[in-house]
């Protein structure tokens, strides 16, 4: 698949892509993120008011900051701004190699066999 | 010196940790109405976009002709508190997309299995996956209005669960109903866990 980078490279799409053209079109045709990979419940959290004076950034870059102000999942923001998941993963690439957002990876499996986890969650249902 | 009771730097927080838990079933067994009963809003509604590239070796048997294919993927959150929230995900209905189930199954907490019991055989797929992949899963009966009622014995015969896997009637579209299916998938996990750790110390 073509990678990142280039611009000029605009030659990714094909006849089949329909209406996958849009969600590209947000990446620059960038189908992997610069950095990061970005579980659906990776927490995101912006680390400044607003992005509006970031040159080189997109509209979908700025509302991710405004967005991510109150602590939002990768599949939060995703579903908040309409965007398929693989296009929010490349703009938050974008944000974290600026710096914008800060991204907290979910635990390993292991980090999660804690039971007091557990017990909060389940005590956290029974008082819903 | 003296920094109080905390050994926290002020300013310094828990880092905040995401959960997850997986809701499957049959088409129509009320996994979206599950998901939205237990949120603290509406259900939120992601969309993967698959392109060739990102297919795996998984039955696509329909869709061979077409170059890219969208998968939607319902899903709720509950703020337990500042820093722990637990998500909850309805799987992808269509049997094709199993990759999609692994990536959804990598570190989830478990799942609950929604049954119909007027078509009790949809459930069998997903009941056979999480088995295979050892996640914790309980099964819970959702009583929809004019479904014969069947005894829970009756169900479980049917379904060839394991006794040790809990098996409850709920109703998905009430909060507490659902909430306790969670509860129950929440404790049955952690007793899973408990008796695997002792499993591999030996004892």
């Amino acid at each position: 698949m073509a990678a990142d980078g280039d611009p000029a490279d605009e030659q990714w799409v094909d006849d089949h892509a329909g209406p996958v053209v849009r969600p590209y079109a947000v990446t620059r045709g960038r189908a992997r993120p610069v950095a990061g990979s970005f579980d659906l419940i990776s927490l995101v959290t912006a680390t400044r008011t607003n992005a509006v004076e970031e040159a080189g950034l997109g509209p979908e870059h700025v509302a991710i900051v405004a967005l991510t102000q109150r602590m939002q999942s990768v599949a939060e923001v995703a579903a908040r701004l309409d965007l398929p998941v693989g296009t929010v993963r490349v703009l938050l690439g974008d944000l974290v190699a600026r710096d914008l957002v800060r991204v907290q990876e979910p635990r390993e499996p292991a980090g999660v066999n804690d039971e007091s986890i557990y017990e909060a969650v389940i005590n956290g249902l029974r008082a819903l | 010196m003296d920094y109080g009771r905390s050994e926290r730097p002020a300013g310094a927080r828990v880092l905040p940790t995401a959960l997850k838990v997986l809701v499957a079933g049959g088409f129509g067994a009320g996994k979206t109405t599950l998901v939205g009963a237990v949120s603290e809003s509406r259900p939120l509604r992601t969309e993967e976009v698959l392109t060739e590239t990102g297919i795996g070796v998984d039955d696509l048997s329909g869709v061979e002709r077409k170059s890219t294919t969208t998968v939607a993927m319902d899903f709720g959150r509950i703020t337990i508190s500042d820093d722990l929230v637990l998500y909850v995900f309805g799987t992808p209905g269509q049997d094709r997309f199993w990759f999609l189930w692994d990536e959804l199954a990598v570190g989830a907490l478990g799942a609950v299995v929604l049954a119909d019991t007027r078509r009790l055989a949809d459930c069998f797929p997903s009941i056979d996956y999480f088995e295979g992949r050892g996640t914790p899963f309980v099964v819970a009966v959702n009583c929809f209005e004019g479904a014969r009622r069947f005894g829970l014995d009756e169900v479980r015969t049917a379904l060839d669960l394991d006794p040790e896997v809990p098996l409850l009637l709920c109703d998905a579209r009430q909060r507490e109903s659902s909430r306790n299916v969670l509860i129950t998938l929440l404790e049955h996990a952690m007793k899973t866990r408990n008796s695997r750790r002792r499993a591999v110390g030996g004892r």
